[in-house]
């Protein structure tokens, strides 16, 4: 039997990213343990609805895990008190009966607000836009397997290609740096020989769009690692710094006197 | 995928500069303690103040130490834009902040402990470096016997002083150097300056502890086998053996001698 819960919401509401916003008290009544978060502020909305008010302002899509949309600090932690999931994934039964939820946007001059707690990552978009590609001859279908990759490498790769582009990792540094998230992106191509070509032009224009953004500059505080729902880990940002100033420094292209 | 901006002006880039200058930093403090380890000798300073004479005038060593000079300024001047621009990523705050959950606080505090460290610098380099670059330590002459290897001092005047020298007269080796070590027992009979100095170090403790393994992630090292071992280094000969070692030498001054 599912348990219920009355719980005490402070929802951080903004019109859009021209208006000031504040914190406004919601509560959220008869909640199941079993519920997800998300279902949680469903159930909240359908109230304010039926209130004839407006409806709390949240992103998600998938509500499995993978597509990065939902993105809610709450009580201090993105996507929840628990490690290794998004918010989509946060039961309440992590939570108790009474409890005040503080319910906050990904907080960061690069991803200002849209409405109350949705904001917008675009930036990312822009950064992967920047280099986060490779370039590939058109024609037949290859075979699959046909360049041969150590299993570690393959490995590695795949890990760092799991990243979501939630986002979590720029809410949790308290630099709102997007390290990990580039750093993700970029080791992805430079660890496999597909993404050879543009390897380190591809590092110094994802930095540099990374930079533009407005994004902070990581201390290697380590929190987004901790708070990363695909555990994507800090070597990856070593790889960046690798990558970036090794393409500053030691290119093969920029060895040669161009005649 | 265009051609891109200096690499100086980028995010990377300007941690490549503040773990460099960490870095050499980190290796200075190394020489410093042993260097400052015969502050412990009880021969009235003779090891310490030829070492501080050697220090200072000899040619390669003024060279490393402007190097040292500048690397404090250019490491503080980083970290002050750093952290200004780190300001701006963030314009408004969390209400709740869960940061113990997902780092360690004196990794979400280098700025805190960085101005301690600069304060402390300050203080430091007020007290013994201007003072014995400005005439303002006392003067000694040892008489060292040759043949039994005993020294013995006296204090002289700023007359009798004129510049440091070594005569050896009659088996004698006779040294007149300026008393770095007196200023240095002077300084810490003052409690609040030993506490000062303890709090210093407990501070330089926790900086080092996460910036000493820090600069090699900036670096781009990545090891599983190199990066345990720098950050036992951060941890045991940063953290603890080289804090905890210019630590006793106040309390050492304070209550021993
Ligand atoms: S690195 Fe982790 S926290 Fe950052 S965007 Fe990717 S999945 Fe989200
Ligand atoms: S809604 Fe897709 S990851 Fe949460």
């Amino acid at each position: 039997m599912a348990q219920h819960m009355n719980l005490t919401l402070k929802v951080w509401r903004q019109k859009n990213d021209k208006t000031k916003g504040q914190f406004v008290t919601i509560q959220a009544n008869n909640i199941a343990d079993d519920m997800s978060f998300l279902e949680m502020l469903d159930i909240v909305n359908e109230d304010l609805t039926r209130k004839g008010e407006d409806p709390v302002y949240f992103d998600h899509d998938c509500r499995e895990g993978i597509c990065g949309m939902c993105s809610l600090v709450i009580n201090g932690r993105p996507h929840g008190p628990k490690y290794g999931i998004t918010t989509c994934q946060l039961h309440m039964r992590s939570f108790h009966d009474g409890q005040t939820i503080v319910i906050e946007p990904w907080r960061a001059a690069a991803f200002p607000v849209l409405k109350d707690l949705a904001v917008d990552r675009t930036a990312f978009d822009r950064i992967q836009q920047a280099g986060g590609y490779v370039n590939v001859n058109t024609g037949g279908v290859p075979d699959a397997n046909t360049i041969a990759i150590p299993k570690r490498i393959a490995d590695e790769a795949f890990e760092s290609a799991t990243c979501i582009g939630c986002g979590a990792c720029v809410a949790a540094c308290k630099n709102a740096s997007a390290m990990l998230f580039v750093s993700a992106k970029i080791s992805q191509f430079a660890l496999l020989p597909q993404g050879q070509t543009e390897r380190y032009e591809r590092a110094q224009a994802m930095v540099d769009q990374m930079d533009a953004e407005g994004f902070g500059n990581c201390t290697n505080t380590g929190a987004c690692e901790a708070e990363c729902p695909k555990g994507i880990k800090l070597t990856n940002i070593a790889r960046m710094n690798r990558e970036y100033l090794t393409a500053k420094f030691f290119r093969e292209e920029d060895v040669h006197v161009q005649s | 995928m265009s051609n891109s901006k200096p690499v100086l002006s980028s995010s990377i880039g300007r941690k490549l500069i503040m773990s460099l200058t960490g870095i050499f930093l980190c290796t200075f403090l190394i020489v410093h303690l042993i260097g400052n380890l015969q502050l412990f000798k009880d021969d009235a300073g003779y090891a310490f103040n030829n070492y501080a004479y050697l220090m200072t005038h000899f040619a390669p060593i003024k060279v490393v130490s402007y190097l040292l000079y500048a690397s404090i300024i250019i490491h503080a001047i980083y970290a002050l834009v750093l952290t200004l621009k780190n300001r701006a990523a963030r314009p408004i705050a969390y209400a709740q902040n869960g940061g113990k959950a997902n780092s360690k606080w004196n990794s979400r505090n280098m700025g805190i402990l960085g101005t301690v460290i600069l304060v402390f610098l300050a203080t430091h380099m007020n007290n013994f470096w201007w003072k014995y670059h400005n005439d303002q330590t006392p003067y000694i002459e040892y008489s060292k016997d040759l043949a039994t290897g005993v020294v013995t001092s006296k204090e002289i005047s700023a007359s009798e002083f004129h510049d440091y020298q070594v005569t050896v007269v009659n088996n004698v080796e006779v040294t007149k150097a300026r008393d770095l070590y007196k200023q240095v027992d002077f300084a810490f009979q003052n409690i609040g300056l030993v506490i000062f100095y303890v709090i210093a170090m407990i501070a330089l403790a926790f900086h080092l502890i996460h910036g000493f393994q820090s600069a090699f992630q900036s670096l781009g090292f990545a090891h599983k086998k190199y990066v345990p071992l720098i950050k036992g280094l951060s941890v045991w000969l940063f953290g603890v053996i080289i804090p905890i070692g210019f630590a006793l030498m106040p309390l050492y001054f304070y209550f021993v001698k």
